[in-house]
């Protein structure tokens, strides 16, 4: 007993390395899933709020090109407001419009934190539950998609950026609608991604836009990027395009969190289809 | 003894609040981060007990995961820092120096000593850091990349804030 005693205390260096190394190696492997605990990610509490003072701080540095792009954006608003048309008919019938009912409503949230040097990268946002937004809604910015919320705590919400492995999203080439899914590129380039599983028959050019397809969690025709080129290898069976992405993921200041409204209904009755099976 | 401590303490912020807040959001894109912060488990004088090195170790990883988002990561290298850092710290520096030199720093061990003890500790953390952060062989080369420039950068760093405590030390 007392040599073992000795044995150990000669090398405690070894023993406490030992014990230290594999309780971070737990914590690193249980949260490596992505099933992030809870009580270390920038969500919760204290670091939410030091990120969102962090945000506050460096929005000022940006401003001049936010400035911008709400510019443009209010001039292409204005563009489509009513006083803008040419009204060419002289009597107007009013009716009351039952053929539309609203499907996607969107809820404005500011990132707060952003990485995209990392292999895995997520986004802040500082509009949580009480907001409404709720796990598994898409996330799009005026350029393009971002995300898909992944976590939410009452006034912050994490975000899975499209710059991460598992992130996967359904796309279509704007003009001849062939549907493929769109995923990072492996080269961790934050301004490239791959569209994928694209069939064969399709002819792409490059310089083509990139659009959601509606099958996801956003709506149809959100912008993705441009393919930039068609030489991306794999494929086999179906083609595989490098896409330049329309969103400079390193400068997101304002998103759009995705409610769609029929996404419950649609859920239930496929999920229904899978039950009965 | 109280000196000691507060000024650790304030290394252990300063580093870490520019680990998180300026050097994480350094405008590189694709450019990879130096990791600065490793600088206070480097600069803790020799006569640390064990079990507080690794503690402290451990937690300083975990304080830099928590803003990275990675539970674990920088912990686990971070610990494996501290092992190899005793290892070293052994093999190269006889007990009896312990009383005269406190610290670890460039002005007290010299710019020999200093540069192998900082380009050994930096890049077994480094490499320990990107084999876990990867924790597979795909994309092996752009790892590698990543892990050799972020690993020149982080020494640059140390050498330039040595060389800035350098100058202040002599005038005392």
């Amino acid at each position: 007993m007392r040599t073992l005693w000795r044995f150990i205390s000669r090398y405690n260096a070894f023993f406490l390395f030992l014990i230290f190394e594999v309780a971070a190696l737990i914590i690193f492997v249980k949260n490596n899933s992505y099933q992030r605990a809870e009580f270390i990610n920038s969500a919760s509490g204290v670091i939410g709020r030091l990120d969102a003072e962090k945000d506050q701080l460096y929005g000022y540095l940006s401003l001049k090109e936010v400035n911008d792009s709400l510019a443009r954006e209010n001039a292409h608003l204005r563009g489509l407001l009513k006083t803008s048309y040419y009204i060419d008919t002289a009597a107007k019938h009013k009716v009351t419009d039952t053929t539309y009912k609203q499907q996607y409503e969107y809820i404005v949230a500011r990132v707060i934190n952003n990485s995209v040097s990392q292999p895995n990268n997520y986004l802040t946002l500082n509009k949580g539950s009480e907001q409404g937004i709720t796990k598994g809604m898409g996330v799009i910015c005026s350029k393009g998609i971002v995300g898909k919320v992944i976590y939410v705590s009452g006034h912050f919400a994490l975000v899975q950026s499209l710059l991460h492995k598992d992130s996967q999203f359904s796309a279509m080439l704007a003009d001849n609608k062939e549907i493929g899914s769109i995923t990072w590129n492996d080269d961790l380039d934050p301004h490239k991604g791959i569209l994928k599983d694209v069939s064969n028959n399709a002819q792409p050019k490059v310089g083509e836009w990139v659009v959601t397809s509606g099958y996801s969690l956003f709506p149809e025709g959100v912008p993705v990027g441009k393919v930039s080129s068609l030489h991306t290898k794999g494929g086999g069976y179906s083609l595989n395009m490098e896409v330049a992405l329309s969103v400079d993921f390193s400068k997101l200041e304002y998103v759009n969190v995705v409610d769609n409204k029929f996404g419950k209904e649609q859920e239930a009755l496929e999920g229904q289809k899978k039950k009965d099976e | 003894m109280s000196r000691l401590i507060l000024v650790n303490l304030l290394r252990f912020i300063a580093l870490v609040f520019i680990q998180v807040f300026l050097l994480k959001n350094l405008p590189l894109y694709n450019f990879p981060v130096p990791y600065l912060y490793i600088l206070f488990l480097l600069l803790l004088p020799f006569g640390i007990p064990n079990i507080l090195l690794f503690a402290l170790a451990f937690s300083t990883g975990l304080s830099v995961d928590a803003f990275y988002d990675t539970p674990g990561l920088h912990a686990a290298a971070c610990v494996i820092l501290a092992f190899v850092r005793i290892i070293f710290i052994n093999i190269t520096v006889s007990k009896e120096g312990f009383d005269n030199e406190p610290e670890p720093t460039l002005s007290v061990m010299g710019a020999r000593w200093f540069l192998t003890y900082t380009i050994t500790l930096t890049l077994l953390h480094h490499f320990a850091l990107f084999a876990l952060e990867s924790f597979s062989l795909s994309g092996l080369q752009y790892t590698i990349g990543r892990f050799l420039a972020s690993s020149i950068f982080t020494v640059l760093l140390m050498l330039i804030s040595g060389l800035i405590f350098f100058r202040r030390k002599e005038r005392k």
